[in-house]
């Protein structure tokens, strides 16, 4: 598996051969707050970067997860959906929120890295 | 205008609340526990919410007040006794609400708790039917502070002795510091409790206290997932001036007498929803699944014909489903009846739903 890499708008992604791993960043589930909704995409989907993917909701509100590279969905991550308080727990490892065969390494290349993504968070506070 | 804030503004501050404004004010949304912690704990302990931005409206007045205010609200305020308390509405023409509200006689007049968004009007609407005897005075010197939870009674009655002897929707004077303040048993959770309405100079003394006695913060967002669990209605979202309170399903909030006699604004038409039933009526509404209808989301019949729409959806953490609230064709309103909820352009299942999802018993 990859490093992870990070987009503007608080989605991280892991990639392991073609396929990517996406979910919200830790800084996203504390902007968002008790996560009471989830619903993940069905396999076979298309996605195009930065386009809507899925949908996290908290006691708040409700928000549009984006995919911040194309591709075609593999898989929902059912677990979340069926408990989403687990994001708010573990947003950056179990509780992932789809992964999806990429066409375009490059889409993933051109993404924050850890570091650059954490002073992009300081930069603009919510 | 400018953003007003309450007396504990700083006080929230130093709490570690994130505030939103709302009705004029910057309150606090939430503290640091975030909003299911803060609901819960008010649920199985106790907990604070600073309601000062609501107004406190003090009328005073001979015989002839009753008579003025029962033109516009249709409690039966004659036979109202001292130190009791109704839950009322202002009402126009069309018997539209104007707003929701808590009456308390007191010994020289009434109390009215009127909410934020709507006090400037409010208090339009009512001078309209004032006569010049009757004096009246929106009091920004005092803050209001609601205690709810089921160890409310245990910790206030410590701090303010005789406060637990207090029935549901009464009130009485105490002593505190040095001071007068006005307690009563009620509230907007669906939990035992009290609102204290005290000078803007004590309430951080009195908040001390109940932070010793681990009484949490309660934000906006908390107070708003508990009084939905409640069935309790938000004005601005389940009530507005083109709501009646029979579409509302808050007849029994009319007095008896009073829907016999009449003589308050809008009585000709309630008269004839009361007899003859409304269009449209406020139903609770369970979503099958875990999907959350939220304000505004579109309710269809089995069949696809729109039937309805939200007025508050949220999740509510005690009940640990999704809950709404809205408003259907009076044909489909009864506990039970299928509908659809269209979220996001895609239909689910749901039900007409027992109001309130959450039930405590209040102390009478």
């Amino acid at each position: 598996m990859s490093e992870k890499k990070f987009s503007k708008k608080h989605e991280w992604v892991s990639l392991d051969g073609d396929v990517a791993t996406v979910g919200i960043t830790k800084h996203a589930t504390e902007m968002l707050g008790d996560i009471v909704f989830v619903e993940v995409p069905d396999a076979g989907k298309a996605v195009e970067k930065e386009g809507q993917a899925a949908v996290v909701e908290s006691t708040k509100a409700a928000s549009d997860v984006y995919s911040p590279i194309s591709g075609e969905i593999t898989e929902g991550n059912k677990a979340v959906a069926d408990d989403p308080g687990s994001v708010n727990t573990d947003p950056e490892g179990a509780s992932w929120f789809f992964k999806l065969k990429i066409k375009d390494k490059g889409e993933y290349d051109s993404l924050m890295s850890k570091d650059e993504y954490d002073k992009f968070c300081k930069e603009n506070p919510s | 205008m400018e953003v007003q804030k309450t007396a504990l503004y700083n006080y929230h501050k130093n709490l570690g609340a994130k505030f939103v404004p709302f009705a004029g004010y910057e309150m606090p949304i939430q503290y640091k526990d975030g909003i299911v912690k803060e609901h819960i704990s008010t649920r199985t302990h106790a907990g604070f919410f600073d309601v000062s931005h609501m107004g406190q409206f003090f009328l005073e007045g001979d015989e002839t007040l009753i008579e003025s205010l029962e033109k516009i609200i249709p409690a039966d305020l004659k036979n109202l006794k001292v130190n009791h308390s109704k839950y009322s509405f202002l009402l126009n023409n069309e018997g539209g609400i104007i707003d929701d509200l808590i009456i308390t006689k007191t010994e020289k007049g009434f109390c009215i708790i009127l909410n934020a968004a709507c006090k400037e009007n409010d208090i339009k609407q009512i001078s309209q039917f004032l006569k010049k005897n009757h004096k009246h005075l929106l009091n920004n010197d005092l803050s209001l502070i609601a205690l709810q939870g089921p160890k409310s009674v245990e910790i206030l009655e410590k701090l303010i002795p005789g406060v637990a002897n207090l029935k549901f929707m009464t009130g009485s004077n105490f002593e505190y510091e040095g001071e007068n303040l006005y307690v009563t048993r009620s509230g907007y959770t669906g939990e035992d409790g009290f609102e204290i309405s005290i000078s803007n100079t004590k309430v951080e003394k009195l908040i001390d206290y109940l932070i010793s006695n681990e009484v949490k913060p309660i934000g906006l967002g908390a107070r708003d997932t508990l009084r939905l669990e409640a069935g309790l209605c938000l004005y601005g979202h389940d009530l507005n001036e083109k709501i009646n309170p029979v579409e509302a399903n808050l007849k029994w909030a009319i007095a008896k007498k009073r829907k016999e006699v009449g003589g308050f604004n809008g009585w000709e038409k309630i008269k004839n929803l009361l007899a003859n039933g409304s269009e449209k009526i406020r139903v609770g509404i369970k979503p099958d699944g875990k999907v959350i209808a939220r304000e505004n989301t579109k309710i269809f019949s089995p069949d696809n014909n729109e039937i309805g729409f939200v007025t508050s959806g949220t999740f509510g953490p005690s009940v640990n489903a999704p809950v709404a609230m809205g408003y259907v064709k009076s044909e489909f309103s009864e506990i039970g009846t299928s509908i659809q909820l269209e979220v996001r352009g895609k239909k689910y299942g749901g039900k007409i739903s027992e109001l309130p999802f959450y039930k405590k018993s209040y102390i009478k």
